[in-house]
């Protein structure tokens, strides 16, 4: 009996053995594919964060082997944790489904929809969210709530707009940070980040608050309208710093580099934090040692760009997901044309056309 | 004549001081709690049959028993006299006219959880109350009922009164414990509830302020006889505070078992409907309870007469009851229009949502601006199954209890007065002169012989 008890849970009729403490959340992305439920609040290396978005909700209907009872109410994933026995529906369960629905819908209600002029469109949590979750059309008619852009500090912009009160930078800078600058001021729908008289952030971790940020509402003033990211190639690099652990994320065009972030994983979260030194300032090529080209999801809009010779994953299928027909990952090559791995980005001149993209060039 | 626990001497002349407090019996309960131990009190309370007088009516004695006792960790009692409800008054009234009650209340409270720091967080509008009651303490505080060793018995204890800052949402028990702890007034994700880690993260109990003062009667006459006052588990008695088209409106204590006409028509209580009205609807319990036609309000959807007790006002759940909530009774005549006070207690909790999670920060304002709508003739009549899809996303689905507080209203009126919202919308333009009356809901309903 040297081995630490486990609990045993069922989620979606998939079931996994997890250490007692682990969330339902935490379980579910131990078996992976669909039955993990989106979230856009939780941060795994924030603590405290979770429960806010809703978006993550499950239906326990077991509670647990010693109580079999279910959950009266639909449950947050990402702050409730295992019990031994219990069985979890995700998207075996309509209720679940329904809800979901309706968060993703409260939480577009008052977003700009302004993708098309919006850095972070690529690689935004919400775009991957109301795709898969969300309706076609929104039946609120009234006036979206407007914020000023401001300016948080030489490097971040704040487009509180966009922002979906996840709460994830304010933990960020608790966390990371001997003094937090920003916050949520005021109450409900008037809620926004901001800092006090303005005050610039000026922290040397603070700029990862741009990168656990799901949405366009911290964006890098580096990297503002330089580039869309999908034009851009991500290639994992370090440095020695003498900050932090110096290993970053390049989105390279050609030799030049636009953009530098951390290293995000399978779940969108930053693998290690960085400093605002690698940041912002290292922007040339000689200041890094390049490991290779980054692995990208074939499902993102951004693994577009050329890696030939790739293999083509096949899609993870869930055959034990009862009632529902797996759903196929949605492979962007097959849908757009202006996707094709055999054009080289890199070596076109300035900014891509859709000509460049046509089987017959019209020269 | 009515059983009267709590208001007995409320009518004394100078019964707000010490000495005239005294003098009828105050501080009894305190000389009789110190001579049995911790346990026998909660255990009495437990026997009262007390329930919550916050809202939830959660049974105090066994709230009592949860509360987590690791060693060497200080329990605290926290005092929740936020009262923000609409149409809630009654703590107000206890800590106004008789804020020796609750000190003594809360004496006996803190010994039996053994809380020697007890907080009173008090909404920040009552702010004339808190020199009342900062005057109460420091008269126990000097007559020995307060401070070290109080009595001989090796029992410390300070009451001390914090004022919020005008939220409704901190009455929310994490809220409030959060806000009294100097930050933001967001509710907290459960669990760990507050009597694993509540204030400072150590074990703690938030009783409602008549919750706390009802354990004066209690101990004083033992939880036996409390518990034989009242019907079924709505034991003792009840503040209501009565509000609306009524004749008296005031606060007004029941022993729950005097019937919901009684309560509205009667010389004792309500009086009837002012002016001679018709009564069109009533929201029983404080703004976030169900409100009900006048028909279902008097008599169960069994054609039993509805009487003033939790299980009673609860009858037929959400289809055809409402709850006892906090005590806000709240009447409407037949002058009322139920789309406008739909709308307006819409925009509270619009204004009053926190803004933590999602469906309650942006579902509350969609419901507002709907209603607001529907209200100025500008409404379609799918604007109707709109707001339900809404308050059903809402409900259940948040962190707390305000996201569902603001669906049920909205809920309610819709399943009971759907006709009414209507009319609003087929006639845009008499909807602003005149209001749609009376109409059938206070009309006899039909008991189908099958139920029963
Ligand atoms: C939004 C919201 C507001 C509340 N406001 C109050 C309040 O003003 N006073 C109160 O006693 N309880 C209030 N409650 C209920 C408390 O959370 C808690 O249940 C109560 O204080 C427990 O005391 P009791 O067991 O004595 O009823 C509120 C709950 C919610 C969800
Ligand atoms: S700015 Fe971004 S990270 Fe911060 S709360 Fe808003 S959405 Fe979340
Ligand atoms: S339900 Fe409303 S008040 Fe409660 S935590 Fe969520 S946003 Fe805040
Ligand atoms: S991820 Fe769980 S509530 Fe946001």
């Amino acid at each position: 009996m040297s081995e630490v008890q486990k609990f045993k849970v069922t989620i979606d009729n998939i079931a996994v053995e997890v250490a007692p403490g682990t969330t339902i959340l935490n379980a579910a992305r131990m078996i992976g594919g669909d039955v993990t439920p989106p979230a856009m609040c939780y941060y795994s290396k924030l603590q405290d964060s979770g429960g806010k978005c809703r978006t993550c909700l499950v239906e326990v209907s077991k509670g647990s082997e010693k109580d079999p009872r279910p959950m009266p109410k639909l449950v947050a994933s990402c702050r409730t944790t295992v019990m031994d026995g219990m069985e979890v529906k995700n998207i075996t369960s309509d209720k679940v489904l329904d809800a979901r629905k309706g968060v993703v819908e409260f939480l577009l209600m008052n977003h700009p929809l302004d993708c098309p002029v919006c850095d972070q469109a690529g690689e935004c949590d919400l775009q991957d969210l109301s795709y898969e979750h969300g309706t076609e059309k929104t039946r609120y008619e009234f006036d979206r709530r407007t914020f000023e852009k401001e300016d948080i500090g030489p490097y971040i912009q704040l487009h509180m707009t966009r922002c979906i009160l996840c709460f994830r930078c304010v933990y960020t800078a608790d966390q990371l940070t001997n003094k937090r600058q920003h916050g949520i001021l005021d109450r409900g729908e008037h809620s926004e980040i901001s800092t006090y008289l303005s005050k610039s952030l000026d922290n040397e971790f603070i700029g990862n608050v741009i990168d656990v940020c799901p949405v366009g509402a911290l964006t890098d003033k580096t990297f503002r309208f330089k580039n869309r990211v999908w034009f851009t190639k991500a290639v994992d690099a370090h440095r020695d710093c003498p900050t932090c652990s110096g290993k970053v994320r390049l989105w390279m065009r050609g030799e030049e580099v636009f953009r530098v972030t951390a290293r995000k994983d399978q779940w969108g979260e930053v693998e290690e934090w960085i400093c605002n030194d690698c940041r912002f300032h290292k922007k040339e090529t000689k200041d890094w040692v390049i490991e290779g080209p980054t692995k990208i999801r074939r499902s993102s809009v951004m693994s577009q760009n050329h890696y030939i010779n790739e293999v083509v994953p096949q899609p993870e299928l869930i055959n034990d997901v009862i009632g529902k027909n797996p759903k196929l990952l949605f492979d962007i090559h097959s849908e757009s044309d202006v996707n094709r791995p055999d054009v080289d980005l890199s070596k076109i001149e300035g900014p891509a056309h859709s000509n460049d993209f046509k089987k017959n060039k019209p020269e | 004549m009515a059983i009267k626990l709590l208001l007995e001497n409320a009518h004394i002349e100078g019964i707000r001081s010490y000495d005239v407090y005294r003098k009828h019996g105050g501080y009894r309960s305190v000389e009789k709690a110190f001579k049995m131990t911790p346990d026998e009190i909660v255990e009495e309370v437990k026997k009262s049959g007390l329930r919550g007088r916050g809202g939830a009516g959660f049974p105090t004695g066994l709230k009592w028993s949860f509360l987590a006792k690791p060693e060497g960790v200080p329990r605290h009692l926290v005092c929740n006299a936020d009262e923000s409800e609409p149409g809630t008054f009654k703590d107000r009234y206890l800590m106004e006219f008789l804020p020796h009650l609750l000190i003594e209340g809360l004496i006996v409270s803190s010994f039996a959880l053994n809380s020697n720091h007890t907080y009173i967080y008090i909404r920040g509008e009552y702010a004339w109350i808190v020199d009342i009651l900062d005057q109460a303490i420091a008269e126990a505080k000097n007559n020995g009922w307060l401070g070290k060793n109080i009595l001989g018995t090796g029992f410390d204890c300070e009451i001390y009164v914090h004022r919020g800052a005008g939220a409704y949402i901190c009455g929310e028990e994490t809220a409030l414990i959060e806000s009294l702890e100097g930050k933001r007034g967001n509710p907290r994700i459960k669990p760990p509830f507050p009597a694993v880690q509540g204030v400072w993260m150590r074990p703690t109990v938030v009783n409602n302020v008549e919750t706390l003062a009802a354990v004066v009667p209690i101990i004083n006459n033992g939880g036996e006889a409390y518990s034989k006052i009242g019907i079924g588990k709505s034991t003792g008695t009840k503040l209501l505070s009565a509000c609306g088209n009524i004749n008296k409106p005031g606060i007004y204590e029941i022993d729950m078992t005097c019937s919901v006409e009684e309560f509205i028509y009667s010389d004792e209580y309500c009086g009837g409907i002012a002016k001679g009205k018709k009564l069109k609807a009533c929201i029983p319990g404080g703004s976030s309870v169900p409100i009900l036609p006048a028909n279902l309000l008097l008599k169960t959807a069994k054609g039993e007469t509805r009487i003033m007790s939790y299980e009673s006002l609860a009858d037929g759940g959400f289809a055809t009851g409402s709850m006892m909530g906090s005590g806000g009774f709240e009447v409407l005549d037949e002058d009322q229009c139920v789309v406008r006070h739909t709308m307006s207690l819409a925009r509270f909790y619009n204004h009053e949502s926190c803004g933590q999670c999602s469906p309650c920060r942006e579902g509350t304002g969609w419901m507002y601006k709907i209603l607001k709508n529907l209200e100025y003739g500008k409404g379609k009549m799918s604007d109707i199954d709109l707001l339900w899809d809404i308050q059903r996303k809402i409900e259940g689905n948040t962190i707390c209890p305000l996201g569902d507080a603001a669906a049920w209203p909205v809920a309610a009126a819709i399943r009971h007065f759907r006709d009414e919202f209507e009319w609003h919308v087929l006639n845009p333009d008499e909807s602003q002169k005149r209001n749609y009356g009376l109409a059938h809901y206070a009309d006899p309903i039909h008991v189908p012989a099958a139920v029963g």
